[in-house]
């Protein structure tokens, strides 16, 4: 856990006192990646480096896992706290295994422990130990490099984790994947991590939690459904973008919007049936058969079912896709749009056909926060309030 | 062919005197450098202070060895050591300041700022920072800046020998008084070669004391 209570930094500079960071107050649970989002000059990284006293706080304090860290020596608090910075920052003079093994180094573990720490810690972020412990940062690519620089700050399992635009040197192919990789390391290692970026895909996409700067203040902190659903102001708004309404395709999952009406035929039922189904449910073009493990067999179309006579086994075309519960919106979109379908039936874990998900209920699910806001804005005191 | 002859004849004498001369610039340098980089290293704490020792050094460069040689015989005179091995060292070593104070200074202050944070981002003091971190780094820069010093001083020091501290000098002084161009040309191509071979001695040290994930990145750029 990570709160800031009243952190604030005010630079003196030639033309008067900046301030870059104005009465912080937040918390990240335990275990939660907070983004901290804005515009550069924001504050988000003077408020990240004061948490490690890379920056001196003005005033404020800072507390870790409940304990307030004023009283800390600055090398123990630092060595407590994983350090990743968007330069990576390994040492060059030192080899790999040097560079990962410092801070339990500096925290007195012995050899042995520190060796084996290094080559679990290379398991961890996927790299071949032997091929890599002894080389020098200079011989890896700016991918290894930053997983490295990872490995680094994790090395002597710090509870907190202070990132500061990590993947932002690495090429965009790259740094997905790097992110994958992180955010499945996160699972297991549960960390408290803050992190800082000026990408609001990244955000998005790394947050549990999401912290909008602005001018040294925080403007919005919340999930980052939330943020792209309601955003608190015209500034956050903008800094989201247009397009906002569909980056929550990616948050929203099949199964939150998927309804159990769907209306399916068996093989053995006659077209006759068939055609009846669709007008009863109203589909335009087509209906799913399914088999007897309620598995998704295929689909007979309108125009089949209305000229021709028999049964649909007979007479089905193929599946054009189905999604899973657990797949995000994003790619239901895509299906939909690839295959120019309004719906597509949905299946569970087995395979079986649990309902459908329609490009109605898509738009709806999405714009009903987003129109709820609207309409506050409507009310004046609200705009006042912002 | 005449000087080829000289200068075998006296093989025996140019030797001792060569030995004789890198024995004075290995000494002088060698506290010159012990005192130079605390000193190069120290400075990088307080910018106008830098400016100032590194103004002073530069001072010093400037003032002619002859002149040099000059103001330390009454001093020096008083502890008895007017002419000779003493002030021929300590001319040396004040000269090498100024490369040695300069390119440690350069050295440190040029430690990418980036890594400067990651050390202390997780956790080095300042002492751990210079010894693990910022001399390693800077060990190329400052072993060249003990490398001019060194090329410098065996120049110098031929001077020295006016004073009477010995060395290769003695020839380029004893030719000009004698009128004697074998002795003033050897000496000089001696001191010249010295100089030449020293410097590549040098250069194979500060390659060997460089870390190695350093030069790889340097050869690699």
């Amino acid at each position: 856990m990570i709160r800031l209570d009243s952190l604030t930094k005010v630079f003196d500079t030639p033309k008067g006192a900046v301030v870059a960071a104005d009465h912080i107050d937040m918390e990240v649970p335990e275990g939660e990646i907070c983004v901290l989002l804005g515009p550069s000059g924001c504050g988000k990284t003077t408020t990240l480096k004061m948490i490690n006293r890379i920056v001196k706080p003005t005033a404020g304090k800072v507390f870790i896992n409940g304990e307030d860290t004023t009283g800390l020596d600055t090398q123990t608090l630092r060595r407590n706290i994983g350090y990743v910075i968007q330069q990576i920052g390994l040492f060059p003079n030192m080899t790999i295994e040097e560079n990962i093994t410092i801070v339990p180094k500096l925290l007195g573990w012995d050899k042995a422990k520190y060796k084996a720490r290094a080559r679990e810690m290379m398991a961890m972020i996927a790299l071949e130990p032997d091929a890599f412990l002894k080389r020098f940062p200079s011989e890896l690519s700016g991918g290894q490099q930053q997983r490295i620089g990872v490995a680094r700050a994790l090395a002597a399992d710090p509870p907190v984790m202070l990132m500061d635009e990590p993947f932002g040197a690495i090429d965009p192919i790259n740094r997905a994947v790097i992110q994958d990789e992180f955010l499945k390391m996160q699972q297991e290692l549960n960390k408290t991590i803050m992190f800082v970026s000026h990408d609001i895909d990244e955000a998005i996409k790394m947050g549990n939690r999401v912290a909008v700067f602005r001018e040294g203040k925080l403007v919005q902190y919340s999930t980052p459904d939330d943020l792209l659903a309601a955003p608190k102001n015209a500034f956050v708004e903008s800094f989201l973008g247009e397009d906002r309404a569909l980056k929550r395709l990616n948050l929203v999952k099949v199964r939150e919007i998927v309804t159990d009406e769907i209306g399916t035929v068996l093989p053995s039922d006659t077209l006759e049936t068939a055609l009846a189904k669709i007008d009863d449910y109203g589909y335009q073009n087509a209906i799913l058969m399914v088999n007897e493990r309620k598995q998704p067999a295929g689909i007979i179309s309108r125009s089949v079912a209305r000229t021709t006579k028999g049964y649909c086994r007979d007479h089905f075309q193929a599946v054009p896709a189905v999604v899973d519960l657990d797949d995000d919106l994003r790619k239901a979109a895509s299906l939909m749009f690839a295959h120019d379908q309004t719906w597509l039936p949905c299946v569970n874990q087995e395979g079986t056909v649990c309902g459908q998900i329609t490009q109605r209920a898509m738009t709806s699910h999405l714009g009903a926060r987003y129109r709820a806001r609207q309409g506050d804005d409507r009310k004046p005191s609200a705009a006042i309030k912002e | 062919m005449e000087l080829f002859h000289f200068a075998l004849n006296n093989a025996g004498l140019l030797l001792s005197r060569t030995v004789e001369h890198i024995a004075l610039v290995g000494v002088a340098v060698g506290i010159a450098t012990l005192t130079g980089v605390p000193i190069g290293i120290a400075i990088t704490k307080n910018e106008r202070v830098a400016q100032s020792v590194l103004y002073l050094a530069s001072i010093i460069v400037t003032i002619p060895s002859i002149a040099l040689f000059g103001i330390m015989i009454p001093v020096l005179s008083l502890i008895g050591h007017g002419i000779g091995y003493v002030p021929a060292v300590i001319a040396v070593l004040l000269y090498s300041q100024l490369p040695i104070i300069r390119n440690t200074y350069t050295a440190i202050n040029n430690v990418n700022p980036a890594l400067r944070e990651a050390a202390r981002g997780i956790g080095m003091n300042p002492n751990q920072r210079l010894r693990l971190v910022e001399i390693p780094l800077a060990i190329p820069v400052i072993m060249a800046g003990v490398r001019t010093a060194v090329v410098l001083n065996i120049g110098v020091m031929a001077i020295a020998a006016y004073i009477g501290a010995g060395g290769l000098g003695t020839f380029i002084s004893r030719g000009i008084s004698q009128s004697d161009p074998r002795q003033l040309i050897v000496g000089a191509i001696a001191v010249s070669l010295l100089a030449i071979i020293v410097d590549y001695s040098l250069l194979y040290l500060q390659k060997r004391l460089t870390p190695k994930g350093m030069s790889r990145e340097a050869a690699a750029t």
